[in-house]
């Protein structure tokens, strides 16, 4: 994917959360957005998963620019994946439903080739024997683990995770973690939020880091991480990495 | 102690002070003259079933709407649920049906008793419901319908498929109260003359002046149409719960 970001602004309440943020990266699989919290990074996320319209700007995926109405961003968002902070899962299905739903309801499967669908992604990532739980039954990291799988099924052209791991604890973070890694190896576009700078480093193809409402830096993962000059990411990277 | 027998013990020492409380007034009973009416009693007990289930269903769909309304972001649409539910709400049933039946349905040459009745309950407890239906649909988590929008719902399924389900697992206990309410309710239609289960009560007392005779049976007769429906609200309860997650 290349994605091309053009003067973006966001407003909430008269609050200024994207202050005409650019980005422009080249044709690569995964890009990774870093940055302090309320900086904007996720706003910039929910934007790009045409989950919010900006007040200002563009963005174009593949020279495709995202539309601003609500129809044409529904059809947008049923070619797209999104993983939330929290899961989101639908509490009152089961993990097996929660897939499901949108094969059925949103992408018009029977629910028989709906099953035929997820049997393998089931196995494949060590969820087929919690499939017929419902949320509460689950632990935070299978919890995640359906989310991204409820993303993935509908064959995206690319996903949006929104710190998949921010409410999991190390355990059940290295194992979303090792999914995600998993995902990239076979191909699979993604724009990920994160805090795990270590992660970060090894899956991004691109790393820009969000503050202020704006892109601060951005290029090869290592070169910001590790030889960046900028004092205001110096500093955060200084903080998180001690 | 399992819960059954909780429940027969309570009931077996309520009927207990009851009972005595009834020996030391030394009540003359008079069964027999009540009895002669018995067949007013099961006429009254069916019709108040009927229009209880009338206008139960027809509450239901008077409340749904309603909060739907309540709901709208168009003004005057939210305007016109919000005056209905707190005109109904501050005013006495009573008058509602005296003004329904002596006004509106005499201005517009409804004369059916029955149908005036129906509709004044319907409306009286849609109120009740509407806000016990927004309350349920404003429960339901703003990030439920970010998660049913990113996989790409349409309003109309978020709807059907995200928050009424979630949200009538919420709704089901209130509701559940709320339809009590109603058919205990539906013995004020006895003001408007129709001929339901406590209006019977009092033609048979003021024929026998068996003041208790006749209404025992009537609460009997309530509990007969209320416990069950409060033994199916909890059994749906406990089939359709979930933790949240």
């Amino acid at each position: 994917m290349r994605l091309e970001v053009h003067d973006l602004v966001q407003r909430f309440d008269g609050t200024t959360v994207l202050d005409r943020l650019a980005l422009t990266t080249g044709e690569i699989q995964a890009l990774v957005l870093v940055g302090p919290s309320g900086g904007g990074k996720s706003t910039l996320l929910r934007i790009l998963a045409g989950l919010d319209v900006p007040v200002a700007g563009s963005v174009a995926f593949d020279g495709q620019p995202l539309p601003r109405d609500e129809t044409a961003l529904r059809a947008y968002r049923r070619t797209v994946g999104t993983v939330f902070q929290a899961y989101n899962l639908f509490p009152h299905l089961s993990a097996l439903d929660n897939l499901l739903l949108p094969l059925v309801h949103v992408h018009g499967l029977s629910p028989a080739a709906a099953r035929d669908r997820v049997r393998e992604p089931l196995e494949r990532f060590q969820l087929a024997a919690h499939a017929h739980k419902r949320p509460a039954e689950l632990s935070g990291g299978q919890k995640q683990r359906i989310a991204i799988l409820r993303a993935l099924v509908v064959q995206p052209r690319r996903l949006f995770l929104d710190e998949p791991t921010s409410a999991l604890d190390p355990e059940m973070t290295a194992e979303v973690l090792e999914m995600i890694g998993e995902l990239k190896a076979q191909g699979t576009q993604f724009v990920l939020v994160t805090h795990e700078m270590g992660f970060a480093r090894r899956v991004a193809d691109e790393l820009a880091f969000v503050g202020d409402g704006r892109v601060l830096a951005h290029g090869a993962a290592a070169e910001i991480l590790d030889r960046c000059s900028i004092p205001r990411v110096r500093d955060f990277f200084g903080r998180i990495l001690a | 102690m399992p819960r059954w027998l909780a429940h027969l013990v309570v009931v077996a020492v309520f009927a207990a002070v009851v009972a005595a409380a009834f020996a030391r007034v030394h009540y003359a009973w008079n069964w027999a003259g009540v009895w002669e009416y018995r067949q007013k009693f099961v006429q009254g007990w069916l019709t108040t079933v009927a229009l209880s289930l009338a206008a139960l269903v027809a509450s239901i769909v008077i409340g749904g709407l309603t909060a739907l309304a309540l709901a709208s972001r168009r003004p005057l649409v939210e305007a016109v649920g919000r005056v209905y539910v707190e005109l109904i709400r501050g005013t006495p049933l009573l008058v509602q049906l005296l003004i329904g039946f002596y006004v509106i349905a005499g201005a517009i040459g409804l004369e059916n008793r029955f149908a005036v009745g129906v509709l004044v309950l319907a409306l009286f407890s849609g109120a009740y419901m509407a806000e016990i239906f927004r309350g349920g649909l404003a429960a339901i988590p703003q990030a439920q319908r970010d998660s049913a929008r990113a996989i790409g719902l349409s309003p109309w399924q978020t709807l059907r498929l995200v928050v009424l389900p979630q949200a009538l697992r919420l709704v089901l206990p209130p509701v559940a109260g709320q339809l009590v309410s109603l058919i205990k309710d539906s013995s004020l239609l006895s003001v408007i003359a129709i001929s339901e289960f406590t209006l019977n009560a009092q033609e048979v007392n003021a024929f026998t002046y068996s003041t208790l005779e006749s209404y025992l049976p009537l609460a009997a007769g309530y509990l007969l149409l209320t416990l069950p429906l409060s033994a199916l609200a909890h059994w749906l309860e406990s089939r359709v719960r979930f933790e949240a997650s």
